[in-house]
C-alpha cells in the first residue's frame, strides 16, 4: 500500500463530497423509527461539535473521554476531537467510577462526552477528584433541567456554540482537518487487564486506517454493508468495525434504540456484515436451544433431524471433502424448511461475514452457525493490532484454528510457545507506561502473551493464555481454558474451571445455567428450592455427565490433547460471580484465586472421597457476608 | 410550593354518602399548579372517592368544584371532565389486556384526535398531519418511560409494574392539566416503586404536570410530595408539608391507632 494515508476527519470530508446527502452515513432508532443521517450530515455535526469545543479551549493534543451506549452523537465526538488534533479515549459504559477514575485520571482527559443523566452522575462525581476534568457534556438532556453546574452542557448547546464560532472563524476547520497527519495519535484504547491497572493502548491514523483497509480488502466490503452497533464502545471491536470501517468503506453503522431491543432492531435492519464475541454467539445458540426444547414436537424433531444432516455436511466442507449427493439434497431441503427460517428469525439472513473475535469460541458453537450456512469466521486480533492479526479465509475454515494471518501480518511463535506478531495495525506503546511497552512491543512485533502454534495447513491456534498453560504429569499439554469452552457449549453448563497444572489427570468444577437446567427440571417435575439444591440433584448430575462424555469424546479425537480428558467432576454449590472474585467483570475465570478458595475441593477431586463438604462465604452487594454449608457429590467420568 | 398563587382545582366543602354510610363530610382541598400533591389516609377513609368525585364517576350530595379558576357542574361526564385536561390511573389498573402497549398509550390520544372516521380512514389531509403528531407524542412518551423494549407486547402479558407504567403513560398521553394517580405504588416491590416513584417525580420536573396522588406506602408518598392531605373516617385531619404531617398527631393516631396514648 504505497498511497497515503489520511486522518478520519479527512476521508469524512471525502464521504461528505463523494455521497453528499445520497447515502445514508448512521441509522439511530429512536422514538420507534430509524432516523438516518448522510454523510453530509454527519459531517455538519462533527463539525458544529468540533468548532464548540474549540471555542471552548479544545487545543490538539487534548483528551476527551466518551462513555455511554452507542449513539450517533458520541461517534460525532470521537471524530470532532480528531478533527482539532485532539484524542478520544472511549470508556466502558458499565464500569463503575472507581474503575473510571484510574482512566480518566491516567489519560488526562479534559474533556468529557457522556451519553446520559447516568453517565453524567458518574462524571460530577468524578470531577470533584480530578479537577483537570473541565467540561461535561451530555447527549440525552432528559433529567438534566435541574443541573446547573457551568462546565456541563448539552452536546446541541455545544454545537450552536460551534456554529456561532464558525462564523467568526470561517477557515478553522479546515486548517485544523488538514494539519492531521498519518503519524499523529487517532486514539486510546484502554485494555480490561486481568491483571493490574488497565493500560492505554496509544494508536496512530496510518495504524487504525490501514488495519481498516486490510480489512475491506479482505473481505471485499463495499458501501452498501449494514452492520450493528451495539458492542461496547471502547471495545476496539467496536472502533474499528463501526467507526474506522465504516468511514473509510463508506457503509452504515446502525445504532439500536435500547440494549434491551437489540435483537428486535437487527431483525429490522437484516445487517451484512456482523462481528459478536463468543459470548454473544452462545447467547443465541442457548436461546434457539431452548426455544427448541419448548416448540411442538414436530418441530424438534425436523430442527434435530435436519441440525444432524448440516452438521454432516459442514464437516465434510471444512474438511475439504465432497459431500455426496443424497446430503446435497437433504440439506437444500433443510435450508428451506430450517436453517433459513432460523436465521431470518434471528435477523441474519443477509449476513455475508460474520466474526467471532475476542475470546476462543466453542467449536461446537462455531459449526452451528457455519452448518445453518451463515459464513462465520474466527478472527484473531488484540486492541495493540487494531484488531487485525489473522482471519479465516472464506473457504478454508478450520474451526480449531483462527486462520491464516491477515493480509500484511507476519506472526512468529516464540521458542516457548508465545505468538508474537507484526500487524499494519500495531500500536506504538502503552500511554505513559514504557515499561509495558518495552515488555510487550519489541523489535516492532507484539508478544501477545497468547500460546499457539501454526497447524500443518498453515492456520494459526492459539491454545490458552500463555500463563495459564502446563502439563500433566504424564506430560501431555493441559489447556484450561480450551477444555472449559468445550463445556460451556451444553446449554446447561454456565461456567466451568479445569484444574489438571502438576496432576495426574483433569477434574473440573462445573457452573450449572439455573435458567436452563432449573428449565429442564421442571419439565420433568423434579422440585427443588434453590440453586444448591437443584446442583446437587442426581439426575442433573446424570445431565452433566452426558456432557462431560462428549467433551472427552471431542478431546479423544486431539492427538495432542487426548490425555486431557475428564476423569472427576463436581457440581458447585454456587454461581461463580465477580462480586465474590471468581471472574472478572468480563467473565473470565480468575484461576489463583479460585484454586485458593476452592482448595478442599480440588484435593477432594484428586483423591478417592465420593463427596466433599462445603463450607460457603457469599459476598452480598452491600457487601455483607454469610456462611452455608453443604455436601457436594464427586463423580467419575468415562474416558475414551 | 407557592400559596398564595391561584389554585388548578380547589374542591369544596364535599359531602357524599353511600346509603346510610357518609364517605365524605364536607372535605375541602386545594391542588395547586406543578405541585404534587397526596392524599393519604387508612383504608375506607376516602381517598378513591374523591378521585371519583374530582373526575367525574360519582355525583357529590353536596360541595363545590373549582378547575382553573372556574366552577364546574357536580354533575358531569368523566369524558367530559378529562376533555377539560383531568386524566388519571386506576388503582386495579384498566388497560385494554389484548392491545399492545403501543396501542394502549394511542387510546389516551383520544380526546385528541378532531378529524373524523372517514377521513383517517383514508389516512388524507389534516389527517395524515394529525397521525403524524400523535404518533410522535406517544413515542415520545414510550422513550420518557423507557418501555421501548415491550412496545409491541400485549399489555396482558406483562408484569405488574409495567402495566402500571403503561397505564401511566395512557395518562400521559392526553396531556393532562391535572394528572389524577390512584395508588400508582400499590402492590409493587421496592425496586418497581422506585422506578415509578422517579417517572412520577420526573413527570412533574420534566413535563411539568400537576399531579395529585393516593398512596398507601407513607415512605414515598414523604420523599416525592410537596404536600400531603390526610383523610380519615370522611373527614380531612391534616394538611401541610410532609414534616408537618410526619410530626401531627392526629395522624400518628389515625395511623397507629387509640393505642398510641396510652
Amino acid at each position: 500500500m504505497s498511497e497515503s494515508i489520511k486522518t478520519f476527519p479527512q476521508i469524512l470530508l471525502d464521504n461528505a463530497e463523494k455521497y453528499g446527502h445520497n447515502k445514508i452515513a448512521i441509522r439511530e432508532k429512536d422514538y420507534g423509527i430509524w432516523q438516518s443521517y448522510s454523510w453530509q450530515d454527519y459531517l455538519d455535526q462533527v463539525r458544529d461539535f468540533a468548532l464548540g469545543l474549540a471555542s471552548l479551549g479544545f487545543k490538539r493534543g487534548d483528551v476527551m473521554a466518551v462513555i455511554g451506549d452507542n449513539r450517533p452523537e458520541l461517534y460525532w465526538g470521537l471524530a470532532a476531537a480528531q478533527c482539532l488534533g485532539g484524542v478520544p479515549v472511549p470508556l466502558y459504559q458499565d464500569a463503575i467510577e472507581q474503575e473510571l477514575h484510574y482512566i480518566l485520571d491516567h489519560s488526562e482527559a479534559k474533556f468529557a462526552l457522556a451519553e446520559d443523566q447516568e453517565q453524567s452522575d458518574k462524571l460530577l462525581v468524578l470531577k470533584k477528584e480530578i479537577p483537570r476534568l473541565e467540561y461535561i457534556f451530555y447527549e440525552d438532556p432528559k433529567g438534566m433541567r435541574k443541573y446547573t453546574e457551568p462546565f456541563l452542557m448539552s452536546f446541541t448547546h455545544v454545537q450552536e456554540l460551534g456554529r456561532k464560532f464558525g462564523q467568526e472563524n470561517p477557515n478553522y476547520f479546515m486548517d485544523e482537518v488538514n494539519k492531521g497527519k498519518p503519524d499523529d495519535l487517532a486514539i486510546i484504547c484502554y485494555t480490561s487487564g486481568t491483571t493490574g491497572n488497565p493500560k492505554g493502548v496509544m494508536l496512530l491514523y496510518d495504524a487504525v486506517v490501514r488495519a481498516a483497509k486490510s480489512f475491506m480488502e479482505f473481505e471485499g466490503l463495499t458501501e452498501n454493508e449494514e452492520v450493528m452497533a451495539y458492542l461496547p464502545m471502547a471495545w476496539i471491536g467496536d472502533h474499528i468495525f463501526c467507526y474506522a470501517e465504516a468511514i473509510v468503506a463508506g457503509f452504515t453503522p446502525n445504532c439500536p434504540e435500547d440494549t434491551s431491543t437489540v435483537v428486535h432492531d437487527t431483525r429490522e435492519i437484516g445487517p451484512t456484515y456482523i462481528f459478536c464475541p463468543p459470548r454473544i454467539w452462545e447467547n443465541w445458540l442457548t436461546q434457539v436451544m431452548i426455544k427448541i426444547e419448548d416448540a411442538a414436537w414436530i418441530k424438534r424433531k425436523m430442527f434435530h433431524f435436519f441440525m444432524d444432516i448440516a452438521s454432516k455436511a459442514e464437516k465434510l466442507r471444512m474438511a475439504h471433502e465432497s459431500v455426496p449427493i443424497g446430503l446435497q439434497i437433504f440439506y437444500q431441503l433443510g435450508r428451506f424448511l430450517v436453517y433459513a427460517p432460523l436465521l431470518d428469525n434471528l435477523g441474519m439472513r443477509k449476513v455475508r461475514v460474520a466474526y467471532t473475535a475476542g475470546e476462543a469460541i466453542g467449536p461446537e458453537i462455531f459449526e452451528f452457525f457455519r452448518s445453518l450456512g451463515m459464513n462465520l469466521k474466527q478472527l484473531y486480533g488484540m486492541t495493540e493490532s487494531t484488531a487485525l492479526i489473522s482471519i479465516q479465509k472464506d473457504g478454508d475454515i478450520d474451526p480449531e484454528t483462527v486462520g491464516t494471518p491477515a493480509p500484511g501480518v507476519d506472526i512468529k511463535i516464540t521458542e516457548n510457545g508465545e505468538v508474537t506478531y507484526k500487524s499494519p495495525g500495531n500500536f506504538v506503546g502503552y500511554y505513559k507506561n514504557p515499561e509495558a511497552t518495552e515488555e510487550t512491543l519489541i523489535d516492532g512485533y507484539v508478544y501477545s502473551g497468547d500460546a499457539g502454534y501454526i497447524t500443518k495447513r498453515g492456520h494459526l491456534k492459539i491454545v490458552d493464555r500463555a500463563k495459564d498453560v502446563s502439563k500433566l504429569t504424564g506430560g501431555t499439554l493441559f489447556a484450561p481454558k480450551y477444555i472449559e469452552n468445550k463445556l460451556k457449549f451444553s446449554p446447561f453448563i454456565k461456567e466451568a474451571v479445569a484444574h489438571g497444572m502438576n496432576m495426574d489427570y483433569v477434574a473440573a468444577f462445573i457452573d450449572i445455567d439455573y435458567g436452563a437446567v432449573g428449565n429442564w427440571a421442571e419439565r420433568r417435575h423434579i422440585a427443588y428450592t434453590s440453586y444448591t439444591d437443584l446442583a446437587q440433584k442426581p439426575e442433573v448430575y446424570d445431565l452433566i455427565y452426558n456432557e462431560i462424555l462428549r467433551v472427552n469424546r471431542s478431546l479423544s479425537e486431539d492427538e495432542q490433547l487426548r490425555g486431557a480428558q475428564i476423569k472427576r467432576f463436581l457440581l458447585l454449590h454456587k454461581e461463580l460471580d465477580p462480586d465474590d472474585g471468581e471472574i472478572t467483570r468480563t467473565r473470565k475465570v480468575r484461576r489463583k484465586f479460585v484454586a485458593e478458595k476452592y482448595d478442599n475441593l480440588i484435593s477432594a477431586l484428586y483423591s478417592d472421597k465420593d463427596s466433599v463438604a462445603v463450607d460457603a462465604t457469599f459476598t452480598y452487594e452491600d457487601g455483607r457476608t454469610t456462611t452455608m454449608k453443604a455436601n457436594l457429590s464427586i463423580r467419575e467420568a468415562e474416558t475414551f | 410550593m407557592n400559596q398564595k398563587t391561584e389554585p388548578l382545582l380547589r374542591v369544596e366543602d364535599i359531602h357524599i354518602s353511600f346509603g346510610g354510610l357518609k364517605a365524605l363530610n364536607g372535605v375541602s382541598l386545594e391542588v395547586y399548579p406543578g405541585e404534587i400533591m397526596a392524599i393519604i389516609g387508612p383504608n375506607g377513609a376516602g381517598k378513591t372517592t374523591m378521585l371519583n368525585i374530582i373526575n367525574g364517576v360519582y355525583t357529590p350530595d353536596q360541595g363545590r368544584i373549582f378547575f382553573e379558576g372556574t366552577e364546574r357542574p357536580l354533575k358531569m361526564k368523566p369524558h367530559n371532565v378529562a376533555a377539560m385536561g383531568i386524566s388519571r390511573t386506576f388503582q386495579n389498573l384498566a388497560l385494554f389486556k389484548g392491545m399492545d402497549t403501543w396501542c394502549n398509550i394511542m387510546v389516551g390520544r383520544t380526546q385528541k384526535m378532531h378529524s373524523n372516521f372517514f377521513s383517517q380512514g383514508v389516512y388524507w389531509g389534516t389527517s395524515q398531519k394529525e397521525e403524524i403528531e400523535h404518533r410522535e407524542a406517544v413515542e415520545w412518551i414510550i422513550d420518557f418511560l423507557e418501555i421501548e423494549n415491550i412496545r409491541k407486547q400485549p399489555v396482558g402479558m406483562l408484569p405488574y409494574g409495567l402495566q402500571k407504567r403503561v397505564e401511566l403513560g395512557r395518562a400521559l398521553a392526553s396531556e393532562p392539566k391535572l394528572l389524577l394517580l390512584d395508588e400508582p405504588m400499590a402492590g409493587m416491590n421496592l425496586e418497581e416503586k422506585e422506578d415509578i416513584a422517579r417517572f412520577i417525580l420526573d413527570t412533574n420536573e420534566e413535563i411539568g404536570y400537576t399531579i395529585a396522588l393516593i398512596e398507601h406506602d407513607m415512605g414515598v408518598v414523604m420523599d416525592i410530595c410537596d404536600r400531603i392531605a390526610v383523610l380519615d373516617f370522611g373527614n380531612k385531619i391534616a394538611e401541610g408539608t410532609p414534616e408537618e404531617i410526619k410530626s401531627n398527631p392526629k395522624v400518628i393516631k389515625a395511623y397507629l391507632g387509640e393505642a398510641e396514648q396510652a
